[in-house]
């Protein structure tokens, strides 16, 4: 165990150190100078000099790399050009939106996905596993944006029992979650065909084993047999995939705060693109890809945990 | 064949038939602005009703068709031909330096949010169609070459492959040879599957206004430009969405088809 957390460990150094470097070469090398591409062609040279002093041009590439990460291990992540105010502050803002988006469509998804999948598994070949599976194929061809307007449509502007965007902050806890309800099913319905599909097949290879023969055999029915031995085995597979499905949710906000005017991390990232404010983009764009990166490790060492035969593989 | 098989193949079909009659002829120009015309409903001169320009939905959604199918084309042309190739040589140097390297820089691909990749690219190098075939495209490499080193490993303990060996031929003549037309099937099947993911790519991409620019057709920005009308003209948005929906539901159940005949290691779950 200790051997396998030590070389998933290197990894995910590893991983963040390319992250890291992907990311200041796209933003801070390729576009050639950073600050006229931010300014455009009409910029004034003073302007562009002081953008340049403040983004440390004038220095070498290593120290500007070294800089911006030293930065943003303690919480510096640069000021914003646009808002004039420092990154980090814009962060801790917006991130009280993208993070509750994406963990409340996590839930729902998984809370839809678990029982379609295993009562798919458990009436394999019936009506239900037909309608089920047919719905999570329509479920994964639906583009989520147009199912967040087809909602828009229906409940908010129909049934008016939504806003249809907008967010009135944490004040009233209640107001908030309602808000961010529609949002949350249209990030978690694409998510959830998947997983119930993969609960389904987890839990098929499931039956197949030795260990639900033996229930089986000591008298078990299928379905007793199915929830009290299949159902804890298949969770591994499902696991790895929840932890996917995260990085999805939270980059998927990005579309989906658009629709909804939602002000969380993907509407700041897009309003930093149109106003070509490459500070911002350049610390958001890492803060989600490092989130990701430390998920999915998170992920892996659950699953050494949970299933003690990878331990040894590895 | 399988129901869906048949399904699946004649939806992706009459779309990539629309895209191809468009290079032809299309009902109306869509280039050509008739405001007096704007928001009809479905009717016998425009079928699928009408835009806020005046514009035929039907013939837009035809053009868009075109692109649609193109830029998911291309993207997954990248991912097949860079990545391919990279899972033959990772499986023939199995156990090397090298395949520890590539496999390793796979995982990394894996790691990243596509989505926020794509935007970045877009963001620095502009909007485009071409940007986002690159966009789409990268992340489509890794599936790839996991999926072709996965396959062609198991080929190379066979006894073809060490009978091609006697022979005194390659690591490179076996991979092209030998293994590269017994996993081409399977590369098929997962082409479809990346070529739907790449059609949803698209149209997220270009709703947002990072793919293809006006005056190229797409369908997420018909979808773009539908979202504040949706509650005096709902056919604008609803056309749109329905063609991607359709197609994208049309290539996963032709790819689920594909497999069920072409793996065998599905078929000994089946029964």
């Amino acid at each position: 165990m200790i051997r396998y957390t030590i070389a998933r460990f290197f990894s995910l150094i590893i991983s963040l150190i390319v992250a890291s470097l992907v990311i200041f070469l796209v933003i801070e090398v390729i576009p050639g100078d950073p600050a006229s591409f931010m300014l455009g062609i009409n910029a004034r040279e003073d302007t562009l000099a002081a953008l340049r002093s403040e983004m440390g041009l004038d220095q070498p590439l290593t120290l500007r790399y070294f800089d911006w990460v030293i930065g943003m291990f303690q919480g510096d992540f640069g000021n914003s050009w646009t808002y004039k105010t420092p990154v980090s502050e814009l962060i801790a803002d917006r991130i009280w939106v993208s993070l509750p988006l994406a963990i409340y469509a996590l839930i729902l998804s998984t809370l839809i996905a678990f029982p379609a999948g295993i009562v798919a598994a458990s009436r394999r070949g019936g009506a239900s596993d037909v309608t089920i599976m047919g719905a999570t194929q329509m479920g994964v061809a639906i583009p989520n944006f147009w199912f967040a307007m087809i909602m828009v449509l229906i409940f908010a502007i129909n049934l008016r029992w939504f806003s249809a965007g907008g967010f009135p902050g944490w004040s009233n806890p209640l107001q908030g979650l309602k808000s961010l309800t529609l949002p949350a099913i249209s990030l978690a319905l694409p998510q959830a065909a998947i997983l119930a599909r993969i609960m389904r097949s987890s839990l098929l290879d499931m039956l197949l084993e030795d260990f639900i023969r033996t229930a089986r055999a000591k008298g078990l029915t299928r379905s007793q047999a199915l929830w009290r031995h299949a159902v804890r085995n298949a969770l591994i597979p499902v696991l790895t995939i929840i932890g996917l499905q995260f990085s999805f949710l939270l980059a998927g906000g990005i579309i989906i705060e658009q629709i909804f005017f939602l002000p969380g991390l993907g509407r700041l990232i897009f309003q930093a693109i149109s106003a070509r404010d490459l500070i911002v983009v350049e610390s958001v764009v890492m803060l989600l890809v490092f989130t990701v990166i430390m998920v999915n490790f998170a992920v892996d060492i659950t699953y050494a945990i949970v299933d003690p035969r990878l331990r040894r593989k590895s | 064949m399988s129901r869906g098989l048949v399904i699946g193949a004649f939806l992706t079909l009459v779309f990539v038939a629309l895209a191809c009659v468009s290079f032809l002829w299309v009902p109306y120009d869509i280039e050509t602005l008739q405001i007096p015309n704007k928001l009809k409903t479905p009717n016998l001169n425009h079928w699928l009703g009408t835009d806020h320009f005046g514009r035929d939905i039907l013939s837009m959604v035809m053009m868009g068709a075109r692109t649609s199918i193109a830029v998911a084309l291309l993207a997954v042309g990248i991912g097949m031909a860079i990545g391919v190739p990279l899972g033959l040589f990772s499986a023939a140097r199995r156990g090397s330096f090298l395949d520890e390297i590539i496999m390793r820089g796979n995982d990394l691909i894996f790691a990243f949010p596509s989505l926020v990749i794509a935007i970045l690219i877009t963001a620095v190098f502009g909007a485009s169609a071409v940007n986002a075939i690159v966009a789409i495209g990268i992340f489509n490499i890794p599936v790839f070459a996991r999926l072709t080193r996965a396959v062609a490993l198991p080929l190379w303990e066979r006894d073809f492959v060490l009978s091609a060996r006697v022979c005194g031929k390659s690591e490179t003549r076996i991979s092209v040879e030998h293994i590269f037309p017994n996993i081409m099937n399977l590369m098929i099947v997962q082409g479809t599957i990346q070529f739907s993911l790449g059609i949803l790519a698209e149209a997220s991409l270009s709703y947002i206004g990072l793919g293809a620019q006006p005056p190229t057709a797409s369908w997420g920005r018909m979808l773009a430009d539908a979202q504040t009308l949706v509650s005096i003209a709902p056919h604008v948005a609803l056309v749109p969405g329905l063609a991607i929906l359709l197609m994208v539901l049309g290539l996963n159940l032709m790819g689920d088809g594909l497999r069920d005949r072409f793996d065998p290691r599905i078929k000994k779950n089946r029964t």
